[in-house]
């Protein structure tokens, strides 16, 4: 028997939900599903956390299964895994432009983050594009932001953090 | 492998990140300045969740809900080092202390990605990214008053002479320590004591503050088996007092 649901329905499904702290970004473009399993009737989703201290864990997952389950699917289960644990590269094209429009600076992209933080130091000001600009804290409002000053605009703004 | 040896590991790593976890909350809206506030406060909560995600696997392999096992045990159950349980004093003591902790566990986390266990070593790929933020943050501010003014200069030392041999209790070893490192779940504590040690030379050196002699040292043990000072007992009473009126309470 050939399977209900197909893997590019139920992404196109999990578009509809949100990061809760940024609404313009959904968690495929976030990049924390990290598996899609479809058996006959029964949904099987595999979700990492951005930092895992994320408070909002709990209520994406819930928001996952709301989904699932307002689509028809009967059968739903969403697992907590670090088995591809997630990095800031994760999230997609769309999701930087997101970002971006929110407000809020896309986390520098590259291999050699984790050893490299001085990248922090010239973050890129999402209102300028300039990169005239300095770290403040490398601790922000949420667990996954920073914060930064634009030397030319003038005013501080927030970015997505790397990782 | 000893599942044995393998719960006494991830209870010691789980454990002192609640603990300092919890000291680190104590400085929401207390903080020296806004900033430090909300870097105290960010940690606490990186800290609380990567303690929960250990107490996960734990849950995994037998043990309790993580919930039970972080509210609900005495301070004779806990296995964290003395270090983290001591009252957070003034900012100098707070920031020195999270320096020693910090660059311990950041290489702990390093070492558990090679971990043979595979739910371990999997989590520290993300923890050791994670802790990069809490090393950088101890750095630039060690490096910046350890080198400001004569006054927290002096602060500074006095908190690091006095927090010393709490930290060398970090590295106080299990009872398992042969068959930990024989499995390959963890290279072990003087491996990493050693690292440590040439790490936290690396960035005091680049300070006006200086190191005694790490022969000369004596230090605090006993609380990887369950002999805590008399400070953490009542920070659990707190801790569990909260859970007990909300046990839903999100952390
Ligand atoms: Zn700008």
């Amino acid at each position: 028997m050939a399977n209900p649901y197909s893997i590019d329905q139920i992404y196109s499904w999990l578009e509809e939900v949100k990061d809760p702290e940024i609404p313009v970004l959904s968690l495929v473009d976030l990049g924390v599903i990290t598996r899609v399993e479809v058996t006959g009737e029964e949904v099987k989703i595999e979700m990492t956390p951005t930092f895992v201290g994320c408070p909002a864990m709990d209520l994406m997952k819930q928001e996952v299964l709301d989904v699932l389950n307002n689509n028809g699917v009967k059968k739903a289960e969403v697992i907590i895994s670090f088995k591809e644990p997630w990095n800031s590269d994760k999230i997609s094209e769309k999701g930087r432009q997101a970002l971006k429009q929110f407000g809020l600076a896309p986390p520098p992209s590259g291999k050699n983050l984790f050893t490299d933080l001085d990248v922090l130091e010239h973050a890129q000001c999402p209102r300028c594009n300039g990169n005239h600009t300095e770290l403040r804290s490398p601790f922000g409002p949420t667990l996954c932001r920073s914060i930064h000053y634009c030397l030319d605009c003038r005013e501080a703004f927030e970015q997505f953090k790397p990782l | 492998m000893n599942e044995n040896a393998l719960k006494e590991l991830l209870y010691k790593i789980a454990d002192d990140q609640l603990i300092l976890g919890h000291r680190n909350s104590e400085w929401t809206g207390m903080g020296p300045l806004l900033e430090e506030d909300i870097a105290f406060s960010s940690m606490a909560q990186d800290k609380i969740g990567q303690s929960y995600a250990i107490y996960t696997i734990l849950h995994s392999l037998g043990e309790q809900d993580p919930d039970t096992i972080a509210f609900t045990r005495n301070a004779n159950q806990f296995h964290n080092s003395i270090l983290t349980e001591l009252p957070n004093g003034e900012y100098d003591f707070s920031l020195i202390r999270h320096f020693l902790y910090d660059t311990a566990e950041i290489i702990r986390f390093e070492m558990l990605t090679h971990s043979s266990y595979t739910p371990l070593a999997e989590l520290a790929i993300k923890i050791r990214a994670e802790l990069k933020y809490h090393t950088l943050h101890a750095n630039t501010w060690i490096k910046q008053l350890g080198s400001a003014t004569e006054e927290s200069i002096e602060r500074l030392q006095k908190s690091l002479d006095y927090a010393m041999p709490y930290a060398l209790g970090i590295f106080e070893e299990s009872p398992y320590e042969a068959e930990i490192i024989k499995s390959g779940i963890f290279a072990g504590e003087k491996a990493l004591y050693e690292t440590w040690k040439q790490n936290i030379e690396a960035v005091i050196d680049q300070t006006r503050l200086h190191l005694a002699d790490w022969s000369l040292l004596k230090p605090v043990l006993g609380g990887r088996l369950g002999n805590h000072s008399d400070h953490l007992q009542p920070l659990l009473d707190e801790m569990s007092e909260v859970f007990r009126i909300d046990p839903s309470a999100e952390w």
